[in-house]
C-alpha cells in the first residue's frame, strides 16, 4: 500500500472518533504547550538576570562585610566585620589592578518636592559610581570629588524618582529636593536602566556623595558595601586578590582566621545567577516533559483500545492481502498523526500561553526556535515511541482469530 | 491435462492446545479444477474451516503439500501469504465482514489498496464493475450499515472478485441468510462460475450443496466423499419457485 492511500485510511479512522481524537491529543497539547511556555519564561528570566549583571558595569568587584563563619560560629551579615571609608580609600591607594572604588551606604528615605512626595532609596556613593557602574546622566552632571570631600548637599536622581517628584520627562536641573528634611540641591538625572529581571525598578533610587548620606542621613562610619573596578577584565583576578590581601592585613586578621569580607566578581554572581536560573528552566521544563509523557501514556492507551476494538477489520483487511508492514505503517501513522496534530496545536497554545503570562505578570519571556522544535520533536518521538507497541501488536494478529473476534 | 488449480497432499493440521494435540486435518488430498464448483460439507469439527483456512492461505499446514495456482505454500512466510491472499484468491465470509461506516465502493476497492498497482481511477472502474457484475451498482454510495444482509453479502461477493482471482472461497456465505436470499447469493456465485471463475464454497446445508458440481465431505479430519452431483440445480430457475417473503420485497 502507498504512503498516500495509508495516510488516507488512517486519516479517516481518526475523523470517525473526532472526540476521542482530540481528548487522546489533549494530554500532547498541554505537554507541548507547557514545555515551550516554560522554556521560554525560563529563558527570558536568564536574559533578563544577564542583562542586569552586565548592567552592574564592567570589571566590577563587590566587597560585602560578611564573614561566612568564624570557626563553628557563624554570624549574621555585618555582626563581625566592618567596611569604613578609609578602606576605600586605601584600597585605591594601595592596589594597583584596582582602578576604580566607592564605599557605598544606603538609606531609605521620603523624598519631598514642593507637594509630592516620593519614598525611594537613597545610595551615597564617591563620583567614581559612574565609571564602576557604568551609568552616565541624562542630564546635568554627577558631583564632584570636592563636593564629596566637603559633604554638600547635592543629589543625582534616578528617573523613576523624577518622574515622580517633578511630572514625567521633566528635567529638574538647580530644583530643591527634600531628603528627611535637608534641602538637597538636584545637579543631575540619571540615564535610565530600566526594571530588573526582579521586578525592581533600577532607576527608583537618588545618588548623594557619601560623606553627606553618611554624615547627614545615615549617621554610621560603616558603609554596606564597597564597588571597585579592575583597570582591565584581565586584572579582575589580580583585584580580587590584592583587595583580599589588603583587606586580612588591614582588619588585622591572624591567618587561620577566615575573612569577614566577602570579594565578588561580577562574572562570579553572573554565573550564580545563571546557574540559578538554568536549575529554574530546568525544573519548569521538566515537570513539562513529564506531562509530554503522560499524553504519550494516554495516545498508546488509546491505540491500544482502538487495536482492540477493531479486530475485525484488522483480520478483513489481511484477508483481502494488507500485510504485517501495512497494518503496522497504518496504526503507526494514526499514534504519529495524533502526537503530531497534538504538537501543531500545542506550539500555538503554547506561543499563546507565554505571550499571555508576558502581559498579565510583565515577566520576560523569550521564545526560542529551538524549544518550539525541541518540544515538536519530542511529540513526533513520543507518537513513534508510544505507537509502536499497539501498531505492532496489531500488525502480530493472527487474521483467523482477528477475523473470527466479536 | 489442465493444471489443477488447488491441489493438496498428504496435508496434516496439527493443535496443541496445552498438553493435548488436536488431529485437525488427518491427511487430505485433494485437487481442484479451473471452472469447477465445489462444495465441501461436513460436521461441525470435521476439519472443512480450518481446510478452508490452510488453502485460503490464512493458515498453514503442519505437514503435506499446497499447491495453489501453480505455487507452493506450504512455508511461505506471512507477508508472501498476504499476497498471495491479495492477488490469487477471493474471501466471502459468512459474517460478510464489511468494514463498517465505509461505502459499498471503498468496501470493494480495499483489495486493490494492497496490491499497489492501481491509480484511483482504475480503482473505482474495476470496483463498480464488480458492483455491476453483482447487481449492486446503484448502492455504490451506500454505507456498509445501510444495506441489507444479502446486499452486503453481493457487495463482499464483489470485493472478492475485484482483483481477478483464481479461486473464490466462500465460508458459509449463506448462514445469515434467509431461504430466499441464500439462493439469490447462490445465483450470483452460479453466473460467476458460469463465466469461468472457480469456486470453492464450504456449506452445512445439504440443499446449497446442491447447486455446485461437486460435493467433498469432511468426516473427523479425512475426506470421507466424493460426490459428483446429479441433477444440480440451478439457482436462476429455483428463484420463482420460493414464495416472496410480504415483508421483505426489495426494489
Amino acid at each position: 500500500m502507498n504512503i498516500l492511500n495509508v495516510l488516507r485510511v488512517s486519516y479517516r479512522s481518526l475523523a470517525r472518533n473526532k472526540l476521542r481524537s482530540f481528548l487522546t491529543m489533549l494530554g500532547i497539547i498541554i505537554g507541548v504547550a507547557a514545555v515551550i511556555a516554560m522554556l521560554a519564561i525560563g529563558q527570558g528570566a536568564s536574559d533578563a538576570v544577564k542583562q542586569q549583571i552586565a548592567g552592574l558595569g564592567t570589571n566590577v568587584v563587590i566587597v560585602f562585610p560578611f564573614a561566612s563563619s568564624q570557626g563553628v560560629v557563624r554570624f549574621q551579615a555585618g555582626a563581625t566585620s566592618r567596611l569604613t571609608e578609609s578602606d576605600a580609600d586605601a584600597i585605591r591607594a594601595q592596589c594597583p589592578a584596582v582602578k576604580y572604588v566607592t564605599p557605598v551606604v544606603r538609606v531609605v528615605a521620603q523624598i519631598i518636592a514642593g507637594t509630592q512626595n516620593w519614598q525611594t532609596q537613597v545610595m551615597g556613593v564617591y563620583p567614581d559610581f559612574e565609571q564602576i557602574r557604568n551609568w552616565p546622566v541624562q542630564a546635568g552632571s554627577y558631583f564632584t570629588d570636592s563636593d564629596e570631600r566637603t559633604a554638600q548637599k547635592v543629589c543625582v536622581l534616578g528617573q523613576t524618582v523624577a518622574n515622580n517628584l517633578f511630572g514625567t520627562g521633566s528635567i529638574p536641573l538647580g530644583a530643591t529636593v527634600q531628603i528627611r528634611d535637608l534641602p538637597f540641591k538636584v545637579i543631575g538625572v540619571l540615564s535610565s536602566k530600566g526594571q530588573s529581571s526582579m521586578g525592581q525598578d533600577n532607576d527608583d533610587i537618588v545618588i548623594a556623595p557619601f560623606s553627606t548620606v553618611q554624615q547627614k542621613l545615615s549617621g554610621t562610619i560603616y558603609a554596606n558595601m564597597l564597588f571597585a573596578s579592575a583597570i582591565s577584565s584581565e586584572a579582575v583576578n589580580t583585584a580580587v586578590d590584592e583587595i583580599t590581601q589588603f583587606l586580612r592585613i588591614k582588619h588585622n586578621l591572624r591567618p587561620w582566621q577566615q575573612n569577614d569580607f566577602t570579594v565578588r566578581t561580577q562574572t562570579e554572581i553572573a554565573s550564580t545567577a545563571d546557574a540559578t536560573t538554568k536549575t529554574m528552566t530546568l525544573l519548569l521544563a521538566s515537570v513539562a516533559a513529564i506531562s509530554l509523557i503522560v499524553g504519550g501514556i494516554g495516545i498508546m492507551n488509546i491505540m491500544l483500545v482502538s487495536v482492540t476494538e477493531r479486530t475485525r477489520e484488522i483480520g478483513i483487511r489481511m484477508a483481502v492481502g494488507a500485510r504485517g508492514g501495512d497494518v503496522l505503517t497504518q496504526f503507526l501513522i494514526e499514534a504519529v498523526s495524533l502526537s503530531l496534530a497534538g504538537g501543531i496545536i500545542g506550539v500555538v497554545l503554547g506561543v499563546f500561553t507565554s505571550r499571555f503570562v508576558s502581559d498579565i505578570q510583565h515577566w520576560p519571556v523569550v521564545i526560542s526556535p529551538q524549544s518550539i522544535g525541541l518540544a515538536f520533536a519530542f511529540a513526533a518521538i513520543i507518537g513513534i515511541f508510544f505507537g509502536w507497541y499497539p501498531a505492532r501488536k496489531a500488525a502480530n494478529l493472527n487474521p483467523i482469530e482477528a477475523l473470527r473476534y466479536e | 491435462m489442465e493444471e489443477p488449480i488447488i491441489s493438496v497432499k498428504h496435508l496434516m493440521k496439527i493443535y496443541k492446545m496445552g498438553d493435548v494435540e488436536v488431529h485437525a486435518l488427518r491427511g487430505i488430498n485433494l485437487e481442484v479444477n479451473k471452472g469447477e464448483f465445489t462444495a465441501i460439507m461436513g460436521a461441525s469439527g470435521s476439519g472443512k474451516s480450518t481446510f478452508m483456512n490452510i488453502i485460503g492461505c490464512l493458515d498453514t499446514p503442519t505437514s503435506g503439500e499446497y499447491l495453489l495456482d501453480g505455487v507452493a505454500v506450504a512455508n511461505l512466510d506471512r507477508d508472501e501469504l498476504a499476497k498471495l491472499r491479495n492477488v490469487k484468491l477471493g474471501f466471502v465470509f459468512q459474517a460478510f465482514n464489511l468494514l463498517p461506516r465505509t461505502t459499498a465502493l471503498e468496501n470493494v476497492e480495499l483489495p486493490l489498496l494492497y496490491s499497489n498497482n492501481h491509480s484511483a481511477s482504475q480503482r473505482r472502474d474495476r470496483a463498480m464493475a464488480a458492483l455491476e457484475a453483482v447487481g449492486l451498482a446503484e448502492r455504490a454510495g451506500h454505507y456498509s450499515n445501510q444495506l441489507s444482509g444479502g446486499q452486503q453479502q453481493r457487495v463482499a461477493i464483489a470485493r472478492s472478485l475485484v482483483n481477478d482471482p483464481v479461486v473464490i472461497l466462500a465460508d458459509e456465505p449463506t448462514g445469515n441468510l434467509d431461504t430466499r436470499t441464500s439462493v439469490e447469493v447462490i445465483e450470483i456465485f452460479q453466473k460467476l462460475n458460469d463465466k469461468g471463475i472457480t469456486v470453492v464454497l464450504v456449506t452445512h446445508e445439504p440443499d446449497i450443496a446442491q447447486f455446485a458440481g461437486r460435493n467433498i465431505v469432511f468426516r473427523d479430519g479425512k475426506v470421507s466423499k466424493l460426490i459428483e452431483v446429479e441433477n444440480r440445480k440451478i439457482a436462476a430457475e429455483e428463484l420463482p419457485k420460493i414464495p416472496l417473503p410480504m415483508d421483505e420485497i426489495e426494489p
